[in-house]
């Protein structure tokens, strides 16, 4: 019985053109990959199912830290800077601070403010490294309802926009305290600021819930 | 696997004339792949494509007259009141003089009372949200998600009254602020 010959072929693949593959994805996502900006003020927000993203434009930020401190900025472009810088020039003057035109452009280019009216001059000759929650732990005050310097804050803010569109965000932590959430609220509202934003992390709509049903349903409609 | 060209030159030379033993060019890929894979990996499961979202809140004005403003009829009205700890307390239309109908709860267990209030009480349904000083940012922004959640159209934050934080207070074994 002649068995058929069965040719042994090399079990060696030619890995080139994988290779080639695995480098091309690899560039790929060293490329798309943005190094999350390194956030001066460590803050851990809550989840909700919200799901509108936060804007990037035209935005005044207000974050609220574990222990109850409160920062400042604004969002970072040319337009906000000009904000900023126009809401730093008020403040100044209505609190008789006597921050020179440098100071004042040198707290335009930090990226929070988070110190009270009176500690500003100091801030402006620290470097961006320096500004960070550690350095700065008192935050403006707004732990106290007596000495609510977010109202100002808020009222420079609406004035420097005024004319164009700010949303108002606000970005605390999980562990923060109501109360200084309230007296953030209570700056919004005695500026008629009704409407305002919160940062939240996105999460998944529970099953069988209300809302639940209610997106199946948009989704069911808009499919027809 | 590595693939190497040992099979020397075809030709023969003189004693004396060492062999210039001819090298494949082919270098095993396999490594370089592995690597490129793992590479590929990392960098997948540590981008993160989740943005931050934000929550709308509209607030009221406070300085609308008390005539103007909305009345809620008891009937159909959830007080959620929001203390330390992540507890959580409820009780329905008024507060009874003896807070008998003041009832506690947690996060969980929330989300079935509103459902059952909200079918209960139809249109008139209308939460009010109490939450006291001890109470933090996270519990505040999950009870705004079970209100989205629920789909509850009318929902109000409002400061909470003395009784109520003693109550809360009491509950919680603690002594009542002075």
């Amino acid at each position: 019985m002649a068995r058929p010959k069965i040719a042994r072929k090399s079990t060696i693949v030619d890995m080139t053109a994988m290779c080639d593959v695995a480098f091309l994805l690899l560039s790929f996502f060293i490329l798309t990959t943005k190094p999350k900006p390194s956030e001066a003020v460590p803050i851990q927000t809550p989840k909700s199912v919200a799901n509108k993203f936060v804007p990037d434009k035209g935005v005044l930020m207000i974050s609220l830290n574990a222990q109850g401190n409160v920062y400042l900025s604004t969002a970072d472009n040319s337009d906000d800077r000009d904000k900023k810088k126009a809401m730093l020039q008020d403040i100044n003057q209505r609190n008789n601070l006597g921050l020179t035109d440098a100071e004042i452009a040198a707290l335009v280019k930090q990226p929070f403010i988070g110190v009270p009216f009176a500690q500003l001059k100091q801030q402006a000759h620290l470097t961006n490294d320096q500004i960070t929650a550690k350095n700065l732990p008192n935050g403006i005050p707004a732990q106290d309802t007596t000495n609510n310097q977010m109202i100002e804050w808020v009222r420079a803010a609406v004035a420097a926009y005024s004319g164009s569109h700010m949303d108002l965000i606000l970005k605390g932590d999980n562990v923060a305290k109501y109360p200084v959430f309230k007296n953030i609220l209570t700056a919004f509202k005695k500026n008629d600021q009704f409407k305002f934003q919160m940062v939240t992390n996105q999460a998944n709509v529970p099953q069988g819930t209300d809302l639940y049903k209610e997106n199946m349903n948009a989704n069911k409609s808009s499919k027809m | 696997m590595a693939e190497m060209d040992t099979s020397g030159g075809g030709h023969k030379k003189g004693p004396g004339v060492k062999k210039g033993k001819k090298l494949s060019t082919r270098v095993d890929l396999t490594p370089m792949v592995d690597l490129g894979f793992l590479l590929i990996t990392f960098f997948v499961f540590t981008t993160t494509i989740s943005q931050p979202t934000a929550m709308r809140l509209a607030l009221p004005d406070d300085k609308v007259k008390p005539e103007d403003q909305n009345k809620i009829k008891q009937s159909g009205a959830l007080t959620i009141l929001l203390g330390k700890d992540n507890n959580v307390f409820y009780y329905e239309g008024e507060l009874a003089p003896d807070a008998s109908n003041f009832k506690s709860s947690n996060f969980k267990d929330i989300r079935d009372e509103i459902i059952r209030k909200k079918q209960a009480a139809d249109t008139n349904f209308v939460v009010v949200i109490k939450p006291n000083d001890e109470s933090t940012y996270k519990n505040f922004i999950d009870i705004l998600d079970e209100m989205s959640i629920n789909v509850v159209k009318r929902y109000a934050v409002v400061d909470i009254a003395d009784v109520e934080d003693q109550l809360i207070r009491r509950t919680e074994g603690e002594a009542p602020k002075q």
